[in-house]
């Protein structure tokens, strides 16, 4: 089908809607009735028709409104966009990547024309009709990862690979679930995840790592990753809590459902070529209670999953002082029927 | 996922001898697509279907990391070795098709460093080949000194003299010229980063004295791919796929894993990228231990074996694989 973009905010008056399309492709993380830190990693080669794995780079309703909301990020916070020096080159792999993923993916909305290092990149949706010259900054308005990057959606973080480890050295970071590339920029990958409750001790990350130096060109991997957020705003980064934290205390229970999204990231992971750096989009999708609950199976399980994470989980994602107000209004949704494994709706199941 | 099954289909479309003992071949894809650019420093592995034997060597690629109509590689031929060169050498035909493996790095540039620094022993320099490729395009600093036996046996030593007269230094063994080392390693500005190619000799001097030196662990890099030493012929058995194998004398632990049928990851087959590694579930014998990558606890305590290089000597040996 071919997508109808739609003209929306994430900020302010907050239009932002799903379609019944979006609702009914919503990555729902949830395998199971609990949830738990776990590798839970696999190849991203490919996916149900239609659903968000599809694709390389999954291109929905919200494209053009998320590229607006980055642009207005960037506007007000330059340092949302950072590349060391050495990453350049990783910039141009980066472009590369996505250039030739969407024009093969979705011809109809991208065209990609190369004669040797002279290209001609057409983006329909966004009305941009450039030529260039691979691998000649001089020749883009923008360095190449922030060219690339301010037309497509999610955040991307452009990791370096050397002594064993994984260092942020570049990224784009403009939808992020509280963190801040200007924090983390140069760290490798403990110390900037060293926030995070669990994992650790269970030496998750350790295992990670592995797995994640190991990924090879034309083998991409993908995971889920999850939390809760009030309002559809995409810029949830520490810079602007001050702005966005006081909004979780307006949370009622005529409202919940209306106000409260599940947020959920996919993320990626692609062994660039020439630089071999790994780089790691990180998708957002929002979907309100309201809307995640005309899927029963989601509505089941949200409920017993937030009823019964542990506190220090509930902490680190943000909602334990909201967590009582949530479970109650989930519970309505839950007539205590046993859900199907795996995390598609199954509303043939239904009675 | 599991690592190094990313295939490519491709076509011999040059065999070129370098020397006495090297031999360049150069490949296409059959499928008429582009290959995957890659970065210097990168190497395949290449199948090589000999007999019954089914082999899985690494080769470093040497051609220009930007040329996306051929990969080359040079292999040295290896009297003493298992057969891969010998198969390489004698076997392998013009426009043969064979299976590759798509590129991986384990022996990649820093690029943050302001001057690359290389060190090359013998046939160590192929990497290197297309590192200097790489560099000409980012417009990068480098300077390599290689040494070989002699020079009728120093593959690319004139070309690469001739192209880059200011950067490339030779050393030949049979007229007794060797690297000076210390007043190399002195005499380097801040930010240079120093890589090396080559047998073990030469990679644990070169470490070893730019250690001495105080030269930073992360700005030292090195390859060493070991060839899986041959040996007694062993039984093993594994818990989860519940077999149980005979490793020949010829083989690797890992080859009989995989000529069992059996799943088992892997990217370098060298012992030094730690991918195999394998929990040891009982061992009542020795474990001779060939890789860079298990810590000595691991070793001494028999608790982890790396497949691709080490071997067992002893009555029961059970994997968990």
């Amino acid at each position: 089908m071919s997508i109808q973009f739609k003209d929306e905010t994430f900020r302010g008056d907050y239009t932002f809607s799903n379609s019944q399309w979006a609702i009914n492709r919503f990555p729902f993380p949830f395998h199971e009735d609990s949830f738990m830190y776990s590798v839970n990693m696999e190849q991203h080669s490919g996916g149900p028709e239609g659903s968000v794995y599809e694709k390389r780079f999954d291109v929905d309703e919200h494209y053009l409104s998320e590229m607006k909301d980055r642009a207005i990020v960037l506007d007000e916070d330059p340092l949302r966009c950072q590349s060391l020096p050495h990453m350049n080159l990783a910039g141009w792999d980066l472009l590369e990547l996505i250039m030739m993923s969407k024009s093969e993916d979705y011809p109809d909305l991208f065209e990609l024309h190369r004669d040797g290092t002279h290209w001609r990149w057409i983006n329909r949706p966004m009305g941009i009709d450039d030529s260039f010259v691979f691998m000649d900054n001089t020749t883009l308005p923008y360095a190449p990862m922030e060219y690339i990057t301010r037309q497509a959606q999610g955040d991307f973080c452009v990791l370096d690979q050397r002594d064993d480890n994984l260092w942020m050295d570049a990224g784009m970071v403009t939808t992020q679930a509280d963190w801040s590339l200007d924090f983390d920029i140069g760290m490798n990958f403990f110390e900037w995840h060293a926030p995070v409750p669990r994992a650790h001790e269970m030496g998750i990350f350790k295992r990670a790592l592995k797995f994640l130096l190991a990924i090879q060109q034309g083998t991409p991997a993908r995971r889920l990753n999850w939390t809760l957020t009030v309002n559809p705003l995409l810029d949830t980064s520490p810079e602007n809590y001050h702005k966005w934290g006081i909004e979780k205390a307006s949370l009622t229970p005529e409202n919940v459902g209306e106000k409260q999204y599940l947020r959920v990231e996919l993320q990626t992971f692609f062994r660039l070529p020439r630089s071999n750096a790994l780089v790691f989009p990180i998708r957002c999708y929002l979907i309100k209670f309201a809307d995640l609950v005309t899927i029963p199976k989601w509505g089941r399980r949200l409920h017993r999953v937030l009823r019964d994470i542990p506190d220090d989980l509930a902490t680190y994602k943000g909602f334990i002082a909201n967590r009582e107000l949530l479970v109650s209004y989930l519970s309505q949704f839950d007539d205590g029927a046993e859900t199907s494994p795996g995390v598609w709706p199954d509303l043939h199941l239904e009675k | 996922m599991t690592a190094g099954k990313n295939k490519i289909l491709v076509k011999v479309v040059e065999i070129s001898k370098v020397n006495d003992l090297v031999t360049r071949f150069s490949f296409e894809r059959i499928d008429g697509a582009l290959f995957p650019t890659f970065s210097g420093g990168a190497h395949i592995v290449i199948e090589m279907k000999d007999g019954e034997i089914n082999r899985l060597n690494p080769y470093s690629l040497m051609s220009d990391p930007m040329d996306q109509s051929r990969y080359s590689i040079s292999v040295r031929r290896d009297d003493n070795g298992r057969g891969g060169s010998l198969f390489m050498h004698r076997k392998v035909k013009l426009d043969d098709e064979m299976v590759i493996s798509y590129p991986v790095n384990l022996f990649a540039m820093d690029l943050r460093a302001s001057k690359h620094l290389m060190i090359a022993g013998g046939i160590g320099i192929t990497p290197f080949l297309a590192q200097i490729k790489q560099l000409g395009t980012l417009q990068g600093h480098f300077e390599l000194h290689y040494s070989c036996r002699s020079r009728a046996l120093g593959a690319y030593a004139e070309a690469l003299t001739d192209h880059y007269p200011n950067n490339v230094h030779v050393y030949f063994d049979d007229q007794k010229q060797t690297i000076d080392l210390v007043n190399l390693l002195k005499g380097q500005p801040l930010g240079t980063h120093v890589y090396i190619c080559g047998p073990k000799g030469m990679i644990d001097w070169v470490r070893n004295t730019a250690f001495e030196m105080g030269w930073p662990h992360e700005t030292v890099h090195h390859e060493e791919f070991l060839a899986p030493p041959s040996g007694e012929a062993f039984t093993v058995n594994l818990a989860t796929s519940q077999k149980t194998i005979e490793v020949g004398e010829q083989q690797s632990l890992l080859e009989a894993i995989e000529a069992a049928g059996i799943d088992a990851p892997y990217l370098c087959r060298g012992g030094a990228c730690g991918q195999c590694e394998t929990r040891v579930l009982k061992c009542d014998g020795d474990i001779q231990h060939n890789d860079h990558w298990l810590d000595d606890e691991q070793k001494v305590g028999k608790t982890h074996i790396m497949p691709c290089v080490s071997r067992f000597a002893g009555r029961n040996l059970v994997l968990d694989r």
